[in-house]
């Protein structure tokens, strides 16, 4: 089994770096093809795991000794267990559709080698991040996924909000990696080990003080990757990569490692639970903050990032309430449902040469047919109707909120659920019924590739059925992972369905009805919440103000203050004078042997003084 | 009744002498001879310093210098004549090919 797991964990390293031969030529079709071939790989070595790993069997390997410094020891260790292997198939599985629907996608990108060596590239972290059986070797997949999506959102970075997003996305991320190290540092000084199996066994010997410092800074790593509120800007702004790169990281992959760092160390959190309640109440207030951004925003991608932002904050409610499985499905179900969703507006801005306002597009199902369909598919999910994927763990969450008497996280949840059907019909119905609104602006939208179509049928499919997976996937997770049922009674359970199925039919029929007659955003700018939330909420703006500004007057002043006038005037001075010794004294070889002499005679004089008068130890 | 320092102090006086030529002068011959004064002048310090102590080391030393002075004279004053064939003088000053 060893092989199956180094093969899955190698093979997209293989494709990145076979595509970076090719970097800086023109667009080779064969790099796209072989790195989709050897993610594919990864995902039937991925799969074979799955099938292999069950009740008692996990595949650890230990590839080599890696850090050896006095009593600090760490070794390349890859574990696949039962949480792992969920993670690894889900990851491959995007990720081989992504690859496959890029090939079209990007097919008229200068830049196509090098974008699938950094996709390949960005996989592998993932696959390192999930599949590593220690917190170090977690933390290089982490940088790596980072280092990447700031390649990928920077793809064109000639594009000045191109290249700016993808250093925002990096140095937010960066924050956040300091309290994560932190967190790590924590455990190696209490624990002497990095070591999963090693970390969870001890960690209850601690200190609760001491706990609740290690689980409080490795949330703040989790925060920054997952896009939690306050660290939560560069996940929308990120969406100037292509498409392909936002269903990839945006949804499927990167961010959710933030919502997997807390589910592997439930041990950790299991004893913390106010740190673990605080979780919930983030997530809650995040779900229902980013839910709100998204309800009149116009951008087509910006939509389904704040969606995203969203639905990480009903992964991380649940969990917060100790229902770690429940988070690890919802994950999993949005991972399909969102990347499908990115997918389908990357056939948008396609067809509508890369215009994402979606009040200049409208009346696209005539000439989009599939994509219509494949998007209507999506959003019932991610609105959380049954039988779709969405309903069963969005659910679930919002029956663990309400079975542990939060009846309040409860509420902000499902407002949430609400917002969600109604934003993700609101783009739906923008974007393909009503006028079509595209022709004053000259567009002539077209289908995009059947291939691509072909790759987004997956994941559809998956968005559709992956609910119905609900009681293995629990079984299969919860070898590992604590067991948790939610306990309400069969009518409060009927209720809860009806409560929330209803207020999602609402949201939709809402956006339905209003959007099918005309722009119903006005109602927004009655109440008068149009331009906050239009401007989330003027976050950016205070980060700008309140944090950009002062640091660049700061950096300003070091730069022409400390740095000009005091370090490279030191420097500067030195080197002058050691110029202007030299070339004052170049004069004493005259070339004259006697004047020579004389030089020598008089430095034999100064050191015998020196000798005479010096002397040291007396 | 001559004791160590008498020795010692002629040994200064000669090095003087000898640095002072090699200061002053312009001669490359008598450049070498100032030289040898200079060294002779240590000779004796070395002799003496080594009857004081007992210690037959010094007086090797001064036979070494004796040994390695012969030679370099010898030397020099090969090169010396062939300076002397080449440019018809021996003053110091005609040697400034090297300026910084």
């Amino acid at each position: 089994m060893e092989k199956y797991l180094y093969i899955a964990l190698f093979a997209p390293i293989v494709g990145s770096l076979f595509a970076a031969l090719f970097g800086d030529r023109p667009k080779k079709l064969i790099t796209g093809i072989v790195t989709s071939a050897l993610l594919f790989i990864s995902w039937i070595a991925s799969m074979r795991l799955l099938a292999f790993v069950d009740e008692h069997t996990t595949v650890h390997v230990k590839m080599m000794d890696w850090i050896a410094a006095g009593n600090f020891n760490v070794d390349f260790g890859f574990v696949a267990d039962q949480v792992s292997v969920i993670m690894m198939v889900t990851v491959t599985t995007v990720s081989t559709l992504v690859h496959v629907y890029s090939i079209g996608y990007m097919s008229h990108d200068k830049g196509f080698n090098r974008y699938f060596s950094y996709l390949s590239a960005f996989v592998f972290s993932m696959m390192v991040l999930v599949m590593s059986d220690n917190f170090v070797g977690l933390f290089i997949g982490w940088e790596g996924v980072g280092l990447c999506s700031w390649l990928l959102i920077g793809h064109w970075y000639h594009k000045h909000s191109a290249a700016w997003a993808a250093n925002e996305a990096f140095i937010m991320n960066r924050i956040a990696d300091l309290g994560m190290l932190i967190g790590i540092f924590l455990i190696y000084w209490n624990l002497g080990s990095v070591n999963y199996d090693e970390v969870f066994a001890n960690i209850g010997n601690l200190d609760n003080t001491t706990i609740t410092l290690i689980g409080i800074f490795l949330f703040i790593g989790a925060m920054g990757k997952s896009a939690q509120f306050p660290l939560h800007t560069w996940l929308a702004d990120a969406m100037e990569g292509p498409t392909p790169v936002s269903a990839l990281i945006h949804a499927a992959t990167m961010v959710t490692a933030g919502v997997y760092l807390v589910v592997r160390s439930y041990d950790i959190y299991m004893l913390i639970p106010n740190v673990s309640y605080f979780i919930a109440c983030l997530g809650a207030f995040v779900a229902i903050f980013a839910a709100s951004m998204a309800l009149v925003n116009v951008d087509l991608k910006r939509i389904i990032a704040y969606s995203t932002l969203s639905q990480l904050g009903y992964m991380f409610v649940a969990a917060g309430l100790g229902a770690y499985w429940i988070a690890l499905f919802h994950l999993m179900t949005h991972a399909f449902f969102k990347s499908v969703l990115f997918l389908g507006a990357g056939n948008v801005m396609h067809a509508m040469d890369d215009e994402l306002n979606i009040k200049k597009m409208g009346g696209l199902k005539d000439s989009m047919k599939w994509t219509m369909i494949i998007m209507t598919v999506a959003s019932l999910a991610l609105a959380g109707i049954w039988p779709l994927a969405g309903f069963f763990s969005k659910d679930k969450i919002l029956e663990t909120a309400f079975s542990s008497n939060h009846y309040f996280l409860w509420f902000m949840l499902w407002i949430g659920a609400g917002m969600t059907a109604y934003y993700s019909f609101r783009l739906v119905m923008l974007v393909f019924f009503g006028e079509k609104r595209y022709e004053k602006f000259g567009f002539h939208p077209h289908e995009a590739y059947p291939y691509m179509l072909i790759a987004m049928a997956p994941l559809a499919i998956l968005a559709v059925i992956a609910g119905f997976f609900e009681h293995p996937f629990m079984h299969y997770v919860t070898k590992l992972l604590p067991e948790y049922e939610p306990h309400v009674g069969s009518g409060t359970f009927i209720f809860l369905v009806v409560v929330t199925l209803g207020i999602a039919l609402g949201g939709i029929a809402l956006a339905v009805v209003k959007f099918s007659k005309g722009d119903f955003d006005e109602f927004f700018k009655k109440i008068g919440i149009y331009d906050i939330l239009k401007n989330q909420y003027y976050i950016p703006q205070f980060y700008q103000k309140a944090i950009c500004d002062p640091y660049a007057k700061i950096s300003e002043f070091a730069w022409k203050k400390i740095d000009m006038k005091i370090v490279d005037a030191t420097v500067d001075f030195i080197a002058a004078f050691i110029y202007k010794s030299g070339d004052k004294t170049r004069a004493m070889q005259t070339g004259n042997l006697s004047t020579n002499l004389k030089w020598m005679a008089f430095g034999f004089v100064v050191l015998l003084l020196a000798a005479l008068f010096y002397r040291p130890g007396m | 009744m001559i004791t160590l320092t008498h020795y010692l102090v002629l040994s200064a006086i000669l090095f003087a002498i000898g640095l002072a030529g090699v200061i002053r002068r312009k001669n490359l011959l008598l450049l070498f001879f100032s030289t040898e004064i200079m060294l002779n002048a240590v000779n004796i310090g070395f002799a003496a310093v080594s009857k004081f102590y007992g210690d037959l080391t010094g007086q090797m030393v001064s036979f070494f210098i004796i040994a390695v002075a012969a030679s370099e004279v010898a030397v020099g004053l090969g090169l010396l004549v062939l300076w002397y064939k080449r440019t018809g003088t021996i003053d110091l000053e005609s040697m400034q090919e090297m300026k910084g």
